[in-house]
């Protein structure tokens, strides 16, 4: 037990001397010299919550980190307050985000006064699919009698999801033009409560991600219908894509970490093989397997190039929403 | 009394206006496309209620206003050291930002309970550094919640080495 | 049978001599973080979590178990010593716990509030143990209207009761519901009353920022200026003659707290509620029930018992819907759903099914850190105690650094300290002008949820009201508020015709 401290103290020593006599040394091999927060854009307990909280358990026993990573909840109005306070933190290196859709959506919907392209970024980490969803005990089995119960219903349809203008409204909405139907979006504050209630019956579907209605999906509670994936979910082998149904509907939800802008290259790297080492970790591995997430790890300019290609994306999206309405 | 009260009630009533005007800038209609009431329709209508109880409050106290009129409402001995306890608080948290909470929090401990409370030095000065101790193990060691620094970051890096 | 040969294998593990000292260790820990302004059993999880997936697996449930048990236990400690409830569920807890303390019986009133924690725990792990399965599709029940109708029930058991002046008390709930609106509006996912155009607004006023301020340094100013003289808080002392007298007061409760650790675990099982309604509801109940009514919030034992048995209760309670749903009903469960989905455990109706030792490991677990809870609480209350006696100046400094440190903690914004004075000065005005604060704390707490419900009640059905009285569970609810907030009307009604024939003249 004394021996860690020691030798805690010695490297504490030797750094302190080298401050003195040399100031931050920053060089080659940057380490983080205080504990890294980790803002997440979104409150406790929700899907990217506990995904960010996963990364940081695995990078804990991993050892991934010489410093702890602490995960801090910014999720104030869809992640504005997130996205606020990166942008009030040039320059730092001790602060990465754990970011989701409204990563684009947030600033696209109000003007906040950040522009996501001056944030640094640091890894995707994956890919999460959506799924529709219906009730088990529902006549419905395809996605024919998905839209003709639909239209039936005479826009009483009702469909349940995260709050609007986050990712299930802009899901539902592409289904909405893509069939040319109507629903009435209900709003809840978490996909957990969406699947809870759609087993309860108080919804008639969804578009949880998988990971949100996986128990109830085992249980035979909740019946998939489509997937919005280019390739079938290898967790629902038998649950046709959209593509294949002849409906060309793609929608991701991604799981990155970004970082404030102008950050040290030094720390960007060493966040970057940080995360590179999470990724090929068998905790991860077993989890994106398990939960069907697409583990796609993109770093520097390319994901770079893939967030601006999204905003793009999620800014045509709103609009075809109509936005405001 | 009856002075502050109908303050009290007037202040009420204008942070009610306050919450009313900002609440308009959402829809505070009932809409029937969409079902129910729209954003701003729940804090503009409850801010209503609580202007129009208030003003019952001022009303009232024109009303029946000899009542109470004998009592003060503050005393006017202990006043000044509220005032200055709130002036602490207000300058501690204003230093916290650039002088960090160890910096802030001893200067308020220091000033309450020395000139304040007008205690001894040996319990001022053994409060004054025990707390930043413990405030360090137990928030940012244990709990790993960490309080702001400001200037004195750089003093934290060797003990962040040692203890994280 | 096989329930109980699960419940032995797991009362097997949990009750070896490791596994021991970690509850102990972690009841002590989850004591003094949930007794601190502002800090719960959502820190004290979130800390050990990471731990968990180094020790044995069985252990970190154990861990984890008499953390939150402990935290819960702490959270009336600051309520009944400094009149800061901790946790929204500890506000209940004030209303009497705090006068007790004032009268030199903040003792019985911490032997009150474990033993009745013990109970409303216990009886709660029983009907775990008996129902977790069949409940879970009562749980499922539960829509938007349901919710509506059992948040507004909790506000009438509450608001009912109160003597204070109704247009002060009016005003107070809107205040509360208005502020719980500030952030983000989630229906139409629009931005509002972000007042200054200040960022930290987004997030909304959290309650614990509300809580700390008002019972935090309001109080502290209030009692600043009226007992620069004389110090309002009694100095108690804890003799043991005193425990085992505690103990025979409560074992005169057990109506109320039966029924609050019922109520409790029902109310806390229902996703969306929580303990913070089932605490005030079995306090409203429990006020209305009893024979010494009258003496209700200045220090009556029933009404520190009552919230505590119902808390307790539900804390346990919302562990259902996290295991057989998947559901977490608070900041905690859901970190705890988190660590379950790290272990490699899909939470879910297969739970039960699949991972039979783990479910009733943590079951045993929970018997096992209840009682470690109340034993290391009780042999702790002396020292709680003995913190009261610190020179007021003393205590005062000491609680408003760590009101400042504890608001600053759960959002790490300086943006909710500076609320937290803002509403410390506001509260201190209000509160000599006799406005009731409790409301106001409360509305904050049960304002979101009222208002989403509502909404999405009237979103599904297209704007039809009727709606909350077509579904028979909603009716019931609705039914019954309207009788909590009639009977305190017809009950005063009463005692003014009385006053008038035994009078003859008006009272007032």
């Amino acid at each position: 037990m004394t021996y860690p401290i020691t030798r805690r103290l010695a490297i504490a020593a030797a750094a302190s001397i080298g401050l003195l006599s040399a100031g931050p040394v920053a060089a080659e091999g940057w380490t983080p010299e205080r504990p890294v927060e980790m803002v997440i854009m979104a409150g406790t307990g929700g899907g990217a919550d506990r995904l960010a909280r996963l990364f940081q358990s695995i990078i804990q026993k991993e050892n991934l980190s010489t410093m702890p990573i602490l995960p801090v909840n910014k999720g104030g109005g869809s992640g504005a307050e997130a996205l606020r306070y990166l942008a009030d933190n040039e320059g730092e290196n001790h602060l990465i985000m754990a970011t989701l859709n409204s990563y684009y959506t947030t600033p696209l919907r109000t003007d906040i006064g950040v522009d996501i392209e001056e944030f640094t970024p640091i890894a995707r980490m994956a890919l999460d699919t959506f799924v529709l969803w219906v009730n088990a005990d529902s006549d419905i089995e395809t996605l024919d009698d998905y839209v003709e119960a639909v239209k039936a219903s005479g826009g009483t349809w009702k469909m349940g999801g995260t709050g609007t203008g986050q990712e299930d409204s802009l899901v539902t909405a592409m289904l909405e033009n893509e069939f040319g139907i109507s629903v009435t979006y209900v709003p809840f504050s978490g996909g957990g409560d969406v699947a809870r209630n759609l087993v309860g019956g108080h919804i008639d579907s969804s578009v949880n991600n998988p990971s949100e209605a996986l128990g109830f999906y085992q249980a035979g509670e909740l019946r998939p219908i489509a997937a919005f994936t280019p390739e079938r979910i290898s967790a629902f082998p038998d649950t046709p894509t959209m593509g294949e149904l002849g409906h060309d509907l793609v929608y991701w939800m991604q799981r990155s970490f970004v970082a404030p802008k102008g950050m040290a290259p030094e720390a960007v790297a060493y966040y970057t093989e940080m995360f590179e080492n999470l990724s090929q970790s068998q905790e991860w591995q077993t989890y994106t397997a398990e939960k069907a997430l697409m583990a796609d790890f993109l770093t520097g300019e390319e994901l770079q190039a893939y967030f601006l290609e999204e905003r793009e994306k999620h800014a045509d999206l709103l609009n075809a929403m109509g936005e405001g309405s | 009394m009856l002075l502050a009260d109908r303050l009290i009630a007037v202040g009420l009533m204008a942070l009610s206006a306050y919450f009313m005007w900002h609440a308009y800038a959402l829809p505070i209609g009932w809409n029937g496309m969409t079902g129910g009431p729209g954003g701003g329709a729940f804090p503009f209508w409850l801010s209503a209620i609580m202007l129009v109880c208030a003003a019952g409050i001022l009303l009232r106290s024109f009303r029946n206003g000899t009542a109470d009129n004998t009592s003060k409402f503050f005393d006017i001995e202990t006043l000044g050291s509220v005032v200055s306890v709130v002036v602490a608080l207000i300058v501690t948290v204003a230093i916290m930002p650039w002088g960090g909470a160890y910096i802030a929090l001893p200067l308020f401990l220091l000033w309450y309970l020395k000139i304040f409370g007008k205690h001894g030095w040996v319990l001022t000065l053994c409060l004054t550094i025990g707390t930043p101790i413990f405030l360090f193990f137990f928030f940012e060691v244990t709990l790993k919640i960490l309080l702001p620094k400001g200037l004195t970051q750089p003093l934290f890096v060797p003990l962040y080495a040692i203890f994280f | 049978m096989e329930l109980l040969g699960h419940l032995a294998d797991g009362f097997a593990t949990s009750l070896s001599p490791m596994n021991l000292m970690i509850v102990i260790i972690g009841v002590t820990a989850g004591l003094f973080i949930g007794a601190m302004p502002g800090l719960g059993s959502v820190n004290g999880v979130a800390i050990v979590l990471p731990l968990t997936f180094i020790v044995p697996p069985s252990s970190a449930i154990i861990l984890l178990a008499a953390i939150y048990y402990g935290a819960m236990y702490g959270g009336a400690i600051s309520s009944i010593l400094l009149g800061i409830p901790g946790a929204s569920t500890a506000v209940a807890t004030t209303f009497d716990g705090r006068p007790m303390a004032q009268q030199g019986k903040a003792g019985l009133a911490l032997i009150a509030a474990a033993t009745a924690s013990f109970v409303g725990g216990t009886i709660s792990v029983i009907l775990f143990t008996l129902f977790a399965a069949p409940l879970a599709d009562v749980a499922l029940a539960f829509g938007p209207p349901e919710e509506f109708a059992l948040v507004l029930l909790a506000f009438t058991t509450f608001v009912g009761l109160g003597g204070d002046d109704v247009l002060k008390t009016i005003i107070m709930i809107c205040l509360g519901l208005v502020l719980s609106t500030v952030g983000l509006d989630l229906i139409s996912g629009q931005p509002r009353l972000i007042f200054f155009d200040q960022p930290g607004f987004y997030s909304g006023v959290s309650f614990l920022v509300l809580a700390i301020g008002i019972y935090g340094v309001g109080e502290i100013l209030y009692t600043i200026e009226t007992s620069k003289s004389a110090p309002s808080v009694t100095p108690a002392k804890l003799t043991f003659k005193e425990l085992k007298y505690g103990l025979k007061e409560m074992n005169k409760l057990w109506k109320t707290m039966s029924f609050g650790s019922i109520m409790g675990f029902f109310v806390g099982m229902l996703p969306a509620a929580g303990a913070t309604p089932a605490a005030l509801m079995a306090y409203g109940l429990a006020k209305l029930t009893s024979k010494t009514s009258s003496t209700f919030g200045k220090g009556n034992i029933e009404g520190v018992a009552a919230p505590e048995t119902a808390n307790n209760a539900a804390s346990t309670g919302s562990l259902l819907p996290m295991l057989t749903l998947g559901i977490p009903g608070s900041p905690t469960t859901a970190l705890l759903l988190g660590g379950m989905v790290m272990w490699g455990l899909v939470p879910g109706p297969m739970l039960f099914i699949e991972q039979p030792d783990f479910v009733w490991g943590l079951i045993s677990s929970l018997y096992t850190a209840n009682l470690a809870a109340v034993l290391v609480n009780l042999a702790l209350i002396p020292v709680f105690v003995w913190a009261l006696r610190m020179p007021f100046t003393v205590l005062c400094a000491i609680v408003l650094i760590l009101c400042l440190v504890g608001g600053y903690a759960p959002s790490q914004k300086l943006h909710d300290v500076w609320l937290i004075v803002g509403f410390g000065v506001i509260g201190y005005f209000l509160r000599k002008a006799d406005y009731p604060m409790a409301p106001l704390v409360l509305a904050l707490v049960l304002g979101p949820l009222m208002e989403r419900s509502f909404r999405q009640t009237l979103i599904s059905e297209q704007g039809n009201v009727l709606a909350f009285v077509e579904r028979p569970l909603s009716a019931t609810f609705i039914a019954l508020s309207a009788i909590f907030f009639l009977l305190p009307l017809l009950n005063m009604l009463r005692r003014r015709m009385r006053a008038k024939t035994t009078a003859g003249k008006p009272a007032e």
